[in-house]
């Protein structure tokens, strides 16, 4: 993390476990990163990585039998005091204020985010009155503004109809103005364009992007398309299996990856401007199953640099490579002498 | 209209056209048409891979369902040439002649969730079409499948097994063994690697490409990842709203586009690459009503090049080039922009 950017929220060692009859699942497993204010920070990886349980126990909906077992999650307010999310009540006064009001969330499926029973109106004036103290008037007011900034044509009429009466775009937009009724700090947005038409995803990003540039709001964007994380964030986090093996300035990321799951990663993504038909690079093997845990650094069994001996019997802890740049990697622990099989 | 195809067309697709009606009211009256699929033509040789794109509605999967007459067109021709040479008319087989081709022509499904029957074990799975198509010997029904499972990469160990033990890209694998149980010569694959990680795509389209050049197979690829498309295709045609926007070899619809609609779709796919981050083209609104599509042209409200006549008349699929066939008045004169080489 830069010098010059502060940080809205830091999480450290967050360990995110769910206990279940066939044993624990350690859905994220020890993750450290930082978000600075006014700036997007991109959580990549692939299924079961724990980046969407990594947003959720930041804003403490992690449903039993989940749990967070250890770690702290600092929340830098306007004044620069640090409050820990850990050790709040999630069903408190402080943690219902942040969440919704500070912090806003942004879901896939914008579908199954709205009540179908309600308009889209009355969710919105829901949200804007739980948090202001204003009357339904004037909350419906801001509402029919939101739907506004965000793009939507005709919102004073748009405010009264149903989700499922708007179209795959418009809901995400609309869900953008829900989360963005209170003016956050911050807005994590999870996979917010995944189940969008491409072009219509390019409405999206360009929207956040200039809602960004209008509000100073930092932006939490989780994902699994590189090619979002490429255009959209200032800083990457790369997970895998519950935890965090590269963290990096976008740059860094895709064009001088320490980890060997992301250089792996970067590899094997077809580019619309790479030569058709050859072979991709891929990742022999396929992603453990969450109950299968492999010993020490979880991606050694797939790794084309594991270290025999090493790897498999310690986990790496994140380490600072100089230039903003961290890596959970042995090969950035050991001295330079060390073997590779 | 001939009913001979080009000796080295597999198939051969000829004003295609499927509707579907709108009914409303008590007596469910039809009061208007979804134009899913309006007027399409295009044809595949034999080994080729051809890719239909486009984005939500434009009539890509109902073009390749109508292919594999899985539901009744409106009108039009699908011209299939057998392997014992003859040419016949899919579109209008009767039931006890369509039977018969089917084994010629299988079909590998998006979801490898909801494609496999979790109560069949990969055995019945796998065999399944083998059952249905004479093999009913139990031993030589088996010693296929093995030998399926194997060509997928899959170890035949597992064919007792039930799905719910495997992985997305596992089951996707178990799919593709299905697909090719009874050697089809066209393989339609509905978006096969949209729902698996990223790194599991990779291995997939390896596989297909492989067992294409192994078996010889013709691929009709449906997707909307232009990446992927890009990746794996010799040609593509791009739909928009039911209709053919263009339609052409891979290399010039990625560098050379000619309509609109694709240079949109193109600028909208995010590059994995920060430094590509250049001005986009973002269109405005949403895609047509198929079931109320403008005047004129169906894509002249978002065109940023649009002039009176687009607004007016229909343009029709028209060839610019060799091999390289427009749906656009202007396309000859506007210089439009592909991916950057």
């Amino acid at each position: 993390m830069p010098d010059n950017d502060k940080p809205l929220l830091s999480v450290r060692d967050l360990k995110t476990y769910f206990f279940q009859d066939e044993g624990a699942v350690k859905a994220v497993d020890g993750a450290s990163f930082d978000i600075a204010q006014g700036r997007t920070l991109g959580i990549v990886g692939e299924s079961g990585c724990g980046k969407s349980v990594t947003a959720r126990s930041i804003l403490r909906i992690v449903e039993a039998p989940g749990r967070i077992v250890n770690g702290e999650i600092f929340w830098y307010g306007e004044g620069g005091e640090a409050m820990d999310l850990v050790k709040l009540n999630p069903d408190g006064r402080e943690m219902r204020s942040l969440r919704g009001r500070d912090i806003g969330l942004v879901f896939q499926e914008p579908m199954t985010s709205f009540s179908p029973v309600h308009t889209v109106g009355n969710q919105m004036v829901e949200a804007v009155q739980l948090h202001l103290d204003v009357s339904k008037a004037e909350a419906r007011r801001q509402a029919i503004e939101a739907l506004r900034q965000v793009g939507i044509p005709k919102p004073e009429r748009r405010i009264d109809e149903y989700a499922f009466q708007l179209s795959g775009g418009l809901r995400q937009r609309a869900m953008i103005a829900v989360a963005l009724s209170c003016d956050p700090r911050l807005l994590i947005a999870d996979e917010p364009t995944t189940a969008l038409d491409v072009t219509t995803q390019a409405q999206i990003l360009d929207l956040l992007r200039q809602l960004q540039a209008d509000r100073g709001m930092a932006i939490m964007l989780i994902t699994h398309n590189l090619g979002v994380v490429a255009e959209m964030c200032d800083h990457v986090v790369v997970m895998y299996l519950g935890r965090v093996v590269e963290v990096g300035a976008v740059d860094d990321i895709f064009h001088r990856p320490q980890h060997p799951y992301t250089r792996a990663l970067l590899r094997s993504i077809p580019s619309i401007d790479m030569t058709p038909r050859v072979k991709l690079h891929t990742i022999t093997g396929s992603i453990p199953h969450p109950y299968n845990r492999p010993s020490g650094c979880p991606f050694h069994p797939r790794c084309p640099e594991r270290i025999r001996g090493v790897c498999e019997a310690s986990e790496p802890a994140l380490r600072d490579l100089g230039n903003g740049q961290y890596a959970s990697c042995f090969l950035y622990e050991l001295p330079v002498q060390a073997a590779t099989v | 209209m001939k009913a001979t195809a080009d000796s080295n067309r597999l198939l051969e697709v000829k004003g295609l056209q499927k509707f579907f009606p709108i009914r409303k009211g008590f007596l469910q009256k039809v009061v208007g048409h979804v134009r899913a699929v309006d007027d399409v033509s295009f044809f595949i040789r034999e080994g080729e891979t051809f890719s239909l794109v486009g984005e939500s509605g434009c009539g890509k999967t109902t073009t390749s369902r109508c292919i594999l007459r899985a539901v009744h067109p409106t009108s039009g021709q699908i011209l299939f040439r057998t392997a014992a040479g003859k040419v016949v008319d899919v579109a209008t087989l009767p039931e006890d002649q369509l039977k018969p081709l089917r084994s010629e022509m299988q079909m590998i499904f998006q979801d490898p969730f909801s494609s496999l029957n979790p109560r069949m074990t990969l055995l019945d799975i796998v065999g399944e079409p083998l059952l249905v198509n004479g093999v009913t010997d139990r031993e030589e029904r088996t010693a296929r499948v093995a030998e399926l499972l194997k060509v997928v990469g899959m170890r035949p160990e597992y064919m007792r097994r039930f799905p719910h033990a495997f992985s997305g890209g596992q089951r996707q694998r178990i799919g593709i063994a299905r697909a090719l149980a009874l050697r089809p010569r066209l393989v339609v694959a509905d978006e096969p690697v949209s729902a698996l990680d990223v790194s599991v795509q990779a291995q997939i389209l390896n596989l297909l490409l492989e067992l294409q050049a192994e078996f010889g197979l013709t691929y009709l690829f449906v997707a909307h990842d232009l990446s992927v498309v890009k990746h794996i295709s010799e040609r593509v045609a791009v739909m928009y709203v039911g209709r053919l926007a263009e339609m052409a070899p891979t290399h010039d619809i990625f560098y050379a586009p000619k309509h609109p609609y694709t240079e949109a779709l193109l600028s909208a796919v995010p590059k994995p690459d920060p430094r590509l981050r250049s001005k986009r083209i973002v269109l405005q609104g949403s895609v047509a009503d198929p079931a109320n599509p403008p005047p004129g042209c169906y894509f002249h409200p978002r065109c940023q090049y649009v002039v009176d006549l687009c607004r007016q008349q229909t343009p029709e699929l028209t060839e610019v080039a060799p091999g390289h066939h427009v749906a656009c008045h202007r396309a000859t004169e506007l210089q439009l922009a592909g991916v950057v080489q």
